[in-house]
């Protein structure tokens, strides 16, 4: 609608034109001009292709080492479940003792299972493992104690904790043991992961941002001819930008397939490595590749980091372009 | 319909190239205005135009200052004014087609109703056969008609022209003439900044006659120390 000149129609309202087809319309307008700034890339092919590369590239190392982070998480979850506690019982308890007390863990709720290693069994193994063979033949009595193996029902490193302490208060128990000092240290190692993963990923996106804004900045005045004109006959700023913000979404849906390629493929270069690890603990590891929900956050935040930094520089750059004169 | 009411303008620098600008301009009128190199007459325009602002005045449109105008607002002002401009202004990288529907698929048209109406622009300055051509490729005066066809395409009320003529022969600044009348019989206000004293003789309009950047003149014929 014109401010100057009260009662011209202007543009489509014009035509007279359905709300359904303008709307359409909008929408094909749309979709032609994602295309057209698409054809815009081959333009200037090597601004374009650095551009996607560096932000594919900077995506990719955080991407990766949540990949990896995953995937620890996943042996440190597996490991808190087979927390287990190691009752050691006195060496003066009965074998009918240790059979009751057998007995009460097992109706306890918060165990699971119990499992008895008794000491003839333990030295057996323990002959047959270690390389002192006949020596502990020599041995007149059997030093190892009998030991109830507890399996927690709450496998959190604090109730197993909680249990232990409970457990080691029973009169023919020795001692109790939980070995949780390696899995909060391996905790507190994933845990330093995800933080230093944030850490990076924070200070790559932010890179990569200023990255995208100036790219677009160049564009920006390479065409400031044009822009000039387009404000002589009477384009508004958001109209300007648009095609500068879409070419931001193809940097980063781009930029967001590249991440996804390499990420992927490291891991699968890694994978080597990664299971010779993980084997030392568990057999049936899996490598978790990226899921779709995960795929479709990595597109997303490129295409974010691709139109957010391009915005930066649309804000700024064609509101400073004015037309000089006829 | 517009009016300036003690305009000045003086640029960075202290130039002042509009001293005190008083005239009106009616609804469906045709204007000329002349004056010599440096004059003012571009000046005048830009200040329609809102590519430049008074120093001093006010500059009206349909009792609207201007200068009361947001930033924002700006774009709908051009899309009411059609501008020729001395230099073209083309867009050299894209088709005389595409530069002649610029302003209307800035105000959103699309399809058929966009093709014909870019047609019938082009129709009107003979350069239909040329609009696949790229503004390089043709002549000064072809790319002033291209310029002529993009300010009438979406039919402003009103219509600014910098030296519309200057590249043009006799016979073709006569034609191009008799768009600006056409388009002044419906009902358009045309203002036409020119040197072209013969013209102005031949046509017999209104003329303001700048010199110096002040009004000498508001008459039917140019005054006499302009020759
Ligand atoms: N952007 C500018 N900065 C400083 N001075 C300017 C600017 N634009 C124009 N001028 C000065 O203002 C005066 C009037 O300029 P203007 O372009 O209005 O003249 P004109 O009448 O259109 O001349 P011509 O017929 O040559 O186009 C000139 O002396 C020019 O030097
Ligand atoms: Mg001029």
């Amino acid at each position: 609608m014109s401010i100057l000149f009260t009662g011209r129609a202007t543009g489509a309202k014009a035509n007279r034109i359905g709300l359904v087809r303008r709307f359409l319309m909008f929408f094909v307008h749309h979709i032609r001009q994602a295309l057209s700034s698409l054809g815009e890339l081959w333009r200037t092919p090597a601004a374009s292709f650095l551009t996607i590369i560096v932000l594919g590239l900077s995506l990719t190392l955080p991407v990766t080492l949540h990949l990896l982070v995953k995937n620890a998480q996943q042996i440190s979850n597996s490991f808190a479940k087979a927390a287990e506690i190691n009752l050691f019982i006195r060496e003066d308890a009965s074998a009918a003792q240790i059979q009751s007390l057998q007995t009460i863990l097992k109706a306890d709720p918060q165990i699971t299972a119990v499992r008895h290693i008794n000491k003839a069994d333990a030295m057996a193994e323990f002959q047959a493992a270690s390389s002192f063979g006949e020596a502990l033949n020599y041995l007149t009595e059997n030093p190892l104690p009998d030991v109830l193996v507890v399996m927690p029902a709450n496998t959190e490193p604090a109730a197993a904790r909680a249990l232990m302490q409970q457990l080691a208060a029973e009169r023919i128990v020795e001692f109790a043991k939980l070995d949780l000092e390696w899995l909060t240290r391996l905790e507190a190692v994933v845990r330093l992961m995800q933080q230093a993963v944030i850490a990076i990923a924070l200070l790559l996106l932010s890179a990569v941002l200023f990255i995208v804004s100036n790219t677009i900045r160049l564009s920006i005045i390479s065409k400031q001819a044009e822009i000039e004109v387009m404000k002589l006959v009477g384009a508004t700023d958001s109209f300007i930008q648009r095609p500068f913000l879409y070419t931001g979404f193809w940097f980063g849906v781009l930029g967001g397939l590249l991440a996804f390629l390499v990420s992927e493929t490291l891991l699968w270069g890694l994978r080597g490595a990664i299971s010779d690890i993980t084997s030392l603990y568990q057999s049936d590891f899996q490598l978790q590749a990226m899921n779709l929900y995960e795929f479709c956050g990595v597109i997303l935040l490129a295409v974010s980091l691709g139109v957010g930094g391009s915005y930066l520089s649309v804000r700024r750059h064609i509101r400073a372009i004015e037309p000089s004169g006829p | 319909m517009l009016q300036f009411d003690h305009v000045s303008k003086s640029y960075p620098g202290g130039f002042v190239a509009l001293e005190r600008i008083n005239f009106r301009i009616a609804k469906g009128e045709m204007v000329f205005l002349t004056g010599h190199s440096g004059a003012g007459k571009s000046t005048i325009l830009k200040l329609i135009s809102m590519i430049e602002r008074p120093s001093t005045g006010r500059v009206m449109i349909n009792n609207i200052d201007l200068s009361r105008l947001k930033r924002s607002q700006v774009p709908y002002v051009r899309r009411d004014v059609g501008i020729i401009f001395q230099n073209h202004r083309l867009l050299m990288n894209h088709t005389v087609f595409d530069n002649v529907a610029l302003p209307l698929v800035i105000e959103g048209f699309t399809g058929k109703e966009m093709v014909k109406r870019v047609h019938a622009a082009l129709d009107k300055v003979g350069l239909l056969d040329k609009q696949r051509c790229l503004p390089e490729t043709l002549s000064g005066g072809e790319q002033q008609r291209v310029g002529i066809a993009r300010a009438v395409v979406n039919k402003p009320p009103l219509l600014l022209a910098d030296e519309p003529t200057g590249n043009l022969d006799p016979e073709l600044s006569r034609d191009i003439m008799q768009v600006f009348e056409a388009f002044n019989q419906v009902g358009v206000s045309v203002l036409v900044a020119t040197h072209d004293l013969g013209l102005i003789a031949r046509m017999r309009y209104r003329t303001l006659t700048l010199k110096q950047g002040r009004m000498i003149n508001d008459d039917l014929i140019p005054s006499r120390d302009q020759v």
